[in-house]
């Protein structure tokens, strides 16, 4: 039943074109509450669609069972393509396009070169990294923001549950919520977009 | 009871190298805390706030009407700007020929200027990425500010160099691309071109940490925004966030790549602005000791100049319970620290001019503090030496007033530093018959005082449209100090 970091990036983008999807948000007030709810939840095999949280909740991917990030690999291939690409530059203009005499020291002087491929490196990881965080959690300027609750970037931690088979009981998870002491549970369908 | 307890395990578990408790700092802050205290643990944040209150606070000062002192401050850092405009404005149209250059001295106070800003971004930077990797998390009250500090300071530094050509119009021709010249490349084995990667490497870098850092920020912005075209431009630049946790994860996981990198990439630096001079023959440049002594001396002023903003920030936004006391003795330690670690570079170089049995490189220290430029010399000792003494005690680093002037001194003494460093050495180098004096012309301390105009203009108006303080980071160390977490979001 739980889906793991594959999709649902946000409220939107998981059902298939012209279905409905039914809903369970709870909003809760503090860390420890969502928390703890995520793992009941999970415990109990309801499908997580996310959960949404004004700063970073440490544990909570756990909680959710999302697989850690690959963008350190992206991270490592944009770095090395920084390195290599800075090297074949620096190689390729002073020793094979124009080899110019500087101070008496061979076309290829390497040693020389690190610096500036040090800093390629760095430039082309950092660069690239945050273009696939872009890239993947589909961040771009002006992207309409599908909010969960309207508090949830001020006060409000919200966890949000499908409804995904004929033997959801909203009433069972309601009652599953309850301990935890919500500020809000309320139902609610998505439309396909 | 078993819930505490497993949040102590998650606490120390986040902790990987930091202390999560701190014995010995006593139980003083029991007031106002109610029966949740965990009795080892000072607060990072003062007045045992709620989430939304620390949202409020922290956006207030971007939706009130800017007060008058603001406007004043505002005002005065314009002027100084326009006075740099029309500066530069002239040289470039009549030449460098209206600096105090000669053949000689061929860099003062352009060099000057720069080395002096690029060493204050670097504080900016150390708190961002190297005080997160040590999990230092008082950092979260004073990073934003001081990031931002850093990338400011990195445009005034890159505007020197850049005018210093003389025709900042070719600045492109710094770049290797294929042009109509041959192709003709760029000087790979040069420091000058080291600089350009390093410079421009470190202002992307940077913007672009700190840009990431923002976002989730912009959207709280966003989200309370009352007028229609402020909650428009905080949409775009919040792109489409919405706290989700698949999102936080991967951001956290692009954050702490971009802090590793941000930490080799801020050393690399200062240690290439060096090379621009250890890499050279002029007695007192040619010297191993450059890097690691550019390095500690650009995080000392930088510092200095960290806490020379925050104490106008905390007084003037109303920021004291955030930026605490203790985040100021905090970077009072840091600078003793480093300021040791100049002091010792300094007694270092005299020990190895006088060591090395070299008259050139004997006379050029004893030159620096005894020669024409002696006052310049002292005023450096004075200012990077024995000023930070000062602060070994708890009474001088807890008086904040008294504080804000000692930075003040520091970022004097270090601006004196490379003018030291740059202006003895070229003014006597090793043939008698070249030696040559240096003083500024009104046009160059124009030119410094527009960029401190240009840096405080940019600084103000950040005050006034981004919010000054990380509200996601600050938010995320609020139960530190609680024996459960709970607190935080009632």
């Amino acid at each position: 039943m739980r889906r793991d970091s594959h999709g649902v990036p946000g409220l939107r983008g998981s059902p298939r074109r012209g279905e409905q999807r039914r809903l369970m948000v709870a909003a809760f007030r503090s860390e420890d509450d969502v928390l703890a709810a995520t793992r009941e939840a999970r415990e109990k095999g309801y499908e997580i669609v996310d959960v949404f949280t004004p700063y970073a909740v440490h544990g909570l991917d756990r909680a959710m069972g999302l697989r850690p990030s690959r963008l350190t690999f992206a991270c490592f291939f944009f770095g090395l393509f920084g390195l290599v690409g800075a090297l074949a530059l620096q190689f390729w203009s002073s020793a094979v396009s124009w080899p110019i005499n500087v101070g008496g020291k061979p076309w290829n002087s390497w040693p020389a070169f690190v610096p500036v491929a040090f800093e390629l490196t760095v430039l082309c990881a950092g660069l690239g990294s945050v273009a696939a965080l872009f890239w993947r959690a589909r961040m771009f300027p002006g992207r309409a923001p599908c909010l969960s609750d309207p508090r949830v970037t001020n006060d409000h931690f919200v966890l949000v549950l499908a409804q995904s088979s004929a033997a959801f009981d909203a009433d069972e998870v309601r009652r599953m919520l309850a301990p935890h002491d919500p500020a809000l549970v309320h139902e609610r369908v998505e439309d396909a977009p | 009871m078993a819930d505490r307890t497993e949040l102590y395990d998650r606490d120390e578990s986040f902790a990987v190298n930091g202390r999560p408790d701190r014995p010995g700092r006593g139980a003083h802050h029991g007031s106002g805390h109610g029966s949740h205290l965990a009795p080892f643990r000072v607060p990072f944040i003062d007045g045992d706030k709620t989430l939304a209150q620390v949202t409020d606070e922290v956006c207030a000062p971007l939706e009130r009407k800017s007060t008058l002192a603001w406007k004043a401050t505002f005002a005065v850092a314009f002027t100084a700007m326009a006075i740099g405009v029309a500066c530069v404005a002239y040289q470039i149209a009549t030449g460098i020929g209206t600096w105090g250059l000669n053949r000689t001295v061929g860099w003062a106070f352009d060099i000057t200027n720069f080395v002096f800003w690029i060493g204050i971004g670097h504080a900016g930077t150390l708190i961002s990425a190297i005080l997160f990797l040590f999990r230092q998390r008082w950092r979260t009250s004073i990073n934003r500010a001081a990031e931002a500090m850093t990338i400011f300071a990195v445009i005034c530094a890159g505007l020197f160099p850049i005018i210093h050509m003389g025709r900042p119009w070719l600045a492109y021709w710094m770049l290797p691309y294929p042009n109509s010249r041959g192709s003709l490349w760029v000087n790979f084995r040069s420091p000058l071109l080291w600089d350009v990667f390093a410079i421009s490497t470190y202002f992307l870098i940077s913007l672009v940490f700190w840009y990431l850092g923002l976002v989730p920020d912009l959207a709280t912005a966003r989200d309370r925004a009352k007028s229609p075209l402020r909650r428009r431009l905080y949409a775009i630049f919040s792109l489409g966030w919405n706290g989700s946790t698949r999102t936080w994860t991967r951001y956290e996981t692009v954050y702490l790549l971009l802090a590793g990198l941000a930490t080799p990439l801020v050393l690399s630096v200062h240690t290439i602005v060096s090379f621009d001079f250890a890499t050279s023959v002029i007695p007192g440049w040619h010297t191993t000791i450059f890097p690691p002594y550019f390095v500690a001396g650009a995080v000392f002023s930088g510092f200095a100049m960290v806490l020379t903003l925050m104490i106008i920030a905390r007084k003037t936004l109303r920021f004291e319970e955030y930026i605490t006391v203790r985040h100021i003795e905090a970077m009072c330690k840091i600078i003793i620290v480093t300021g040791g670690c100049v002091a010792l570079a300094y007694g270092t170089e005299f020990f190895t001019a006088w060591y090395s049995a070299n008259g050139y490189e004997r006379f050029v220290f004893l030159n620096r503090a005894m020669g024409p430029f002696k006052w310049a010399y002292w005023t450096m000792v004075g200012c990077n030496v024995l000023v930070p003494q000062l602060l070994w005690s708890k009474k001088v680093r807890t008086n904040v007033a008294l504080v804000f002037v000692l930075s003040l001194l520091i970022n004097v003494g270090m601006w004196f530093e490379r003018f030291v460093i740059i202006v003895t050495s070229l003014s006597r180098d090793y043939l008698p018959s070249s030696w040559s004096g240096y003083s500024p012309t009104l046009i160059e301390i124009g030119t410094l005082l527009g960029s401190f105009g240009l840096f405080f203009t940019l600084f103000l108006l950040f005050c006034r449209a981004l919010p000054v303080i990380a509200i996601g980071e600050v938010k995320g160390v609020l139960g530190y100090a609680r024996g459960a977490r709970k607190g935080a979001g009632q």
